[in-house]
């Protein structure tokens, strides 16, 4: 038998997205420690249904830390205590037996709390909409190998290519810079060849579309402490490079990079 | 087959500002944050570059007095007044030293306004949590920015108003001879105190302006990173270590005034 843990939590309710919010106490005897956060909550919410009352709105997809639909701030930090971990794949056995939890949503202006820790994060979208992607035609898939990409080249977008596009990093900054996702998102295609052909417009747009929305990076490193990808700061710096180059460069003169 | 008609507004739907049109270059530059980073990274660059170079000017307050064309004189005063015959006789007497002063200027005005400008962004768009944050990587440094940056400013404007405008009464002002008004001023405990204090804030302004400017620049390198944060802390301790000295060398009586000079 596992040990089971005592736990009272302080869940951020809130009914829609104009409505006030306020913090709930909740008692959350018998938790086993084997249980991960969200299924947690599951426990919390079938008590709650139980007696009859409205369960806990969170948001959840694979419970395998690779979709990026959840997140919450457990204690003050974006995805909990444990480095590199989604909120689902976060154990109960990293708490102690009569800890107290604190539980709020994703906090930026540009996230509006749907209903309770659902928070609405389509200008992350909006962010890929303006540029994360490439213009290839499509037609029978390529030959592997046939684009020769130097085996460091393809690690770093790899490293760059694992963002979930959970929203953590916006969550843990205090500006609400999304800096590290859009930073993701325009390296693993601006470092491979794939990507050249729309290197700059990409760097230019995705970066201008964030900062619609969100505010701007002061270099704390907060975003990659929160990551449950372990997505390194670097990328921003790399991010900023690019986005430098496209406002200096003339791209009539792009090939000669 | 008609189009698909959304239900709900997004927040994506909703920016928080509207998308300006594209200035011309360099101001496209300065019109994105990105940009603005750049110039503060570019003008942070120019305004350390000037605090480490009046830190060891400064030094010459311990050599005291020096001979210099068969007359004594502190070589403070001597300094200073080869900062005013720069490049002289190519260029007029002190018009090199404007020339400097007007660059500093204009970097101190551009990081003030994108620092103002990011902050209000910044702002917008953030939402504090009602519990506590738990900060992982943010240093006190780093988070204090806006602060020490202010104090700074502020710390400034009275060092101007003391050492180079004479405003600040307490001591007899004399122009052209900072060695002498140095002293002069710093006597005062009060005032040797207030300097200790906003020179400690301005260390631990350039300590993470010194460590951010890599980022801002685009300048990474896996290899070089981890120097990033020794370099950052070693240009800060020299400047901490320096300016706060003075102030104490003088209550010490290390730096004094001479009786071999009239
Ligand atoms: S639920 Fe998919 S990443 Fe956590």
């Amino acid at each position: 038998m596992s040990n089971t843990l005592n736990l009272t939590l302080n869940i951020w309710r809130q009914d829609g997205p104009n409505g006030p919010g306020r913090f709930e106490t909740y008692k959350a005897p018998g938790i086993p420690e084997d249980a991960s956060f969200l299924e947690m909550l599951d426990l919390v919410n079938e008590e709650l249904i139980a007696q009859g009352k409205v369960p806990v709105e969170f948001p959840h997809d694979c419970r395998e830390g690779i979709c990026g639909s959840c997140g919450v701030m457990i204690n003050g930090q974006a995805h909990g205590p444990e480095r590199g971990t989604a909120t689902c794949q976060l154990h109960m056995r990293k708490f102690s037996d009569g800890d107290t939890i604190d539980v709020e949503p994703w906090r930026a202006a540009a996230f509006p709390v749907i209903r309770d820790l659902v928070v609405d994060r389509s200008p992350l979208d909006a962010i890929i909409e303006a540029g994360g992607y490439i213009s290839a035609p499509t037609g029978t898939a390529q030959d592997a190998n046939e684009t020769p990409i130097p085996k460091e080249v393809a690690d770093s977008a790899m490293d760059a290519a694992a963002c979930i596009g959970c929203g953590a990093c916006v969550a843990a900054c205090p500006n609400s810079a999304a800096q590290l996702f859009t930073a993701a998102k325009v390296w693993h295609l601006n470092s491979l060849p794939q990507g050249q052909p729309e290197r700059y417009r990409r760097a230019q747009n995705m970066v201008e579309t964030m900062e619609l929305f969100f505010g701007s990076c002061t270099n704390h490193g907060e975003c990659s402490e929160a990551c449950p990808k372990e997505i390194s700061q670097d990328f921003i710096a790399y991010l900023n490079r690019d986005h430098m180059k496209a406002k200096f460069f003339n791209r009539k003169l792009a090939s000669q990079r | 087959m008609a189009a698909p008609t959304k239900a709900r507004v997004d927040s994506a739907d909703r920016p928080l500002r509207p998308k300006g049109k594209e200035l011309p270059f360099p101001l496209s530059l300065y019109q994105t944050a990105v940009g603005k980073k750049w110039v503060m990274a570019v003008t942070g660059i120019m305004l350390l570059g000037f605090v480490v170079f009046h830190m060891l000017g400064n030094l010459k307050l311990y050599l005291g007095v020096v001979e210099h064309n068969g007359v004594l004189d502190y070589d403070a005063n001597i300094y200073g007044e080869w900062l005013r015959d720069l490049l002289v006789p190519f260029l007029p007497r002190t018009v090199t030293l404007w020339i400097l002063r007007i660059g500093l200027i204009g970097a101190f005005g551009l990081h003030i306004h994108a620092m103002y400008a990011l902050t209000m962004m910044n702002q917008q768009a953030n939402v504090t949590y009602s519990s506590k944050r738990d900060w992982k990587a943010a240093t006190f440094a780093s988070r204090s920015m806006r602060y020490t940056g202010v104090i700074v400013l502020a710390y400034l404007i009275f060092h101007l108003a003391d050492l180079t405008w004479g405003f600040i009464p307490g001591y007899d002002y004399e122009r052209g001879h900072p060695h002498e008004n140095v002293v002069g001023s710093l006597s005062n405990p009060v005032v040797a105190a207030f300097y200790i204090i906003a020179n400690a804030l301005l260390a631990m302004h350039i300590f993470h302006g010194a460590y951010s400017m890599f980022q801002s620049l685009g300048i990474n390198n896996p290899a070089y990173n981890k120097l990033r944060r020794g370099f950052a802390a070693g240009v800060a301790g020299i400047i901490l270590i320096g300016n706060v000295s003075f102030p104490i060398a003088v209550l010490a009586g290390i730096i004094d005034l001479s009786d071999k000079v009239k």
